[in-house]
């Protein structure tokens, strides 16, 4: 089994193809240039030092988000493009769940952070855990499991501080998020934690092609044309056009801005 | 040559459209994912609302083209994707699923520029067609009066300094309370007002003759509407659409009669959104008519935003001028006529 795994929900743009237990390729650049230029290019690259025919491909990853809103539709529609192209399903695998996969096996509570804005962090919280219970991802390479312990979601980063300290066990970071607030992580963190490595602290498809192929043999495939990203957030218009129509309580009353 | 089948996509504003065409003229597919009632209950276009839609919709409208065309991508020579200008969020969906299909399938790419789409439209239209002829562009967010020397070869004579036609229209729509979208709805509540009830001021643009300017017209009508307002008057909303309409199909019609006359075109066309205007319509067919020029105006469905007239344009840019895109292809919001 093949399969191209994309992620531009971030900074980097990373794509990998991997096939059964090998990862064949993967190229990773962190330029500050965009996606829309970077990505396919990337993929074109390696597809072409492996000779990839995609009549071998079975399926297209992508990270799904959270992340930039932009970032993330222009790796949907590369996945979404590439699917429709091939006739082949996509494995939309949450950004974080992704990340957290660079530090596979750890014994620490895992906690992927993206810089959201807005004085916030995208954030979630992961163990790898060998116990049976509510183990909500199955991820049955080897030995662990990836056990969710906070969805994802969008969050202050001091109120995500009091989340982790609730958990009281050892932590890593990982992430832009973990690095642009690193101040406010180390004043707020009373629990034991590390910044993870820099070859593990960004999203990497490597990471994310590996959790794919778990989530192939589970069945948790789309159909390309299904495929859209989990933004977490609402548009700025729709936030508004909620709290106006909260405010004067009326529903569904059209508005009419002054030109 | 064999014939020659492109598929196109365009995803520039708030249309996710996808075509199947046949030799930059034959139209085998033309599908259009309108997303005008949610943009509606916003009172216009929310970008970052039209950029998800696009993403939710797209595979089934290529799907959609493809089918309806009773073809497959096995099928297919060339890609034409809109890469500019419109709104970026919305362009780099088409523009990243056009290249991914292009990276999976070995299908070659071309980027196309939408207001050479719009102009293209006439192609569509008019099978024997050809360059050179004069064409005025007319939308929401452009208004150009161009001369079309030789397929994708362009001077632009004039163009809009501040508001676009189409957007002059949104605007006042919204100011009389017919809301968005305000072309459609001025057109057909004009037709029971006098459109000279209200005299409007006729803008012109010093330095050249062939420019236009709409934001003047625009607040006129606003300053009537307050006027009225003030001195506690009744307004008659089809009178004010009405005069309003014919202040701008004025201007659009003096302005290209002046370059037919100055320039001797024996042919002019209209593209764009507010072509589809039913007084521009008739007033250019019978100002041209007049001057013995030939009148060309794309169906209603050309002139709205769709991607047959995306795939007439890869076609020339492709087959004939010899333009190729790469991966690399971006989305570039303000781009202009005849750049690349």
């Amino acid at each position: 089994m093949t399969i191209i795994a994309l992620d531009s929900s971030g900074t980097v743009a990373t794509v990998a193809i991997a096939r059964d237990g090998r990862l064949l390729a993967e190229y990773t650049v962190d330029n500050g240039m965009t996606h829309s230029q970077t990505m396919l290019p990337m993929l074109d690259a390696i597809t072409k030092q492996l000779n990839l025919k995609m009549e071998e491909v079975d399926a297209v990853a992508v990270a799904d988000g959270p992340g930039s809103f932009t970032g993330l539709r222009i790796g949907c529609a590369t996945a979404k493009g590439i699917g429709l192209a091939i006739g082949k399903p996509v494995i939309a695998v949450p950004t974080l769940e992704a990340l957290a996969c660079n530090v596979y096996g750890t014994q620490e509570l895992v906690c992927p952070m993206m810089n959201a804005r807005r004085e916030q962090i995208y954030t979630a919280l992961y163990a790898f855990t060998q116990e049976k219970g509510e183990v909500r991802s199955q991820l049955e390479n080897g030995e662990y499991a990836l056990e969710v312990l906070e969805d994802q979601t969008a969050e202050d980063v001091r109120e995500w501080c009091h989340v982790i300290n609730s958990y009281a066990r050892p932590t890593v970071l990982l992430g832009d998020g973990a690095d642009d607030f690193r101040s406010i992580l180390e004043e707020e963190l009373q629990v034991p934690y590390r910044f993870a490595p820099l070859h593990q602290n960004r999203q990497r498809a490597g990471a994310l092609a590996m959790i794919a192929m778990q989530y192939y043999k589970q069945g948790k495939i789309q159909d390309a044309a299904q495929v859209r990203p989990v933004y977490l957030r609402k548009s700025q218009a729709e936030r508004e056009r909620e709290a106006r129509l909260a405010e004067s309580g009326t529903e569904g009353r059209s508005f009419c801005p002054a030109p | 040559m064999e014939k020659k089948r492109v598929l196109a996509i365009e995803s520039s504003c708030d249309e996710t459209a996808a075509a199947v065409v046949v030799d930059g003229r034959e139209i085998l597919s033309n599908v259009i994912s309108s997303q005008i009632d949610l943009h509606t209950l916003y009172g216009g276009v929310v970008p970052e609302i039209a950029s998800r839609k696009h993403l939710e919709r797209i595979n089934q409208v290529i799907q959609e083209a493809l089918d309806q065309a009773k073809l497959t991508l096995q099928d297919i020579d060339l890609i034409g994707v809109t890469y500019g200008p419109g709104l970026v969020g919305a362009l780099l969906v088409g523009v990243a699923e056009a290249k991914a299909i292009s990276y999976a399938s070995g299908i070659p790419l071309v980027g196309v520029h939408h207001i050479e789409g719009h102009i293209c439209a006439n192609y569509l239209q008019y099978p024997q067609l050809k360059p050179p002829f004069a064409c005025l562009v007319v939308s929401g967010g452009h208004t150009h009066l161009v001369l079309v020397k030789d397929y994708g070869e362009y001077e632009i004579l004039g163009h809009t300094r501040d508001d676009a036609a189409g957007e002059a229209f949104d605007k006042v729509a919204r100011a009389i309370g017919l809301g968005y979208p305000g072309g459609p709805k001025i057109d057909k509540t004009a037709r029971e007002g006098d459109p000279d009830a209200i005299h409007f001021p006729r803008a012109k643009i010093a330095g050249n003759a062939y420019d236009f300017s709409f934001s003047g017209l625009k607040s006129a009508v606003l300053n009537y509407l307050n006027g009225c307002s003030m001195r506690g008057e009744s307004i008659s909303v089809p009178d004010v659409a009405a005069s309003f309409q014919k202040a701008v199909t004025d201007v659009l019609v003096e302005h290209a009669m002046a370059a037919v006359e100055e320039y001797g075109f024996t042919r002019l066309a209209i593209a764009g959104g507010v072509a589809s205007n039913s007084a521009l319509r008739t007033a250019m067919e019978e100002a041209c008519s007049k001057k013995g020029v030939e009148f060309y105006r794309p169906a209603p469905i050309l002139c709205t935003d769709n991607a047959a007239m995306i795939g007439s344009a890869a076609y020339y840019d492709y087959y004939v001028r010899g333009l190729r895109s790469d991966f690399t292809l971006n989305a570039v919001p303000n781009l202009r006529l005849g750049e690349r």
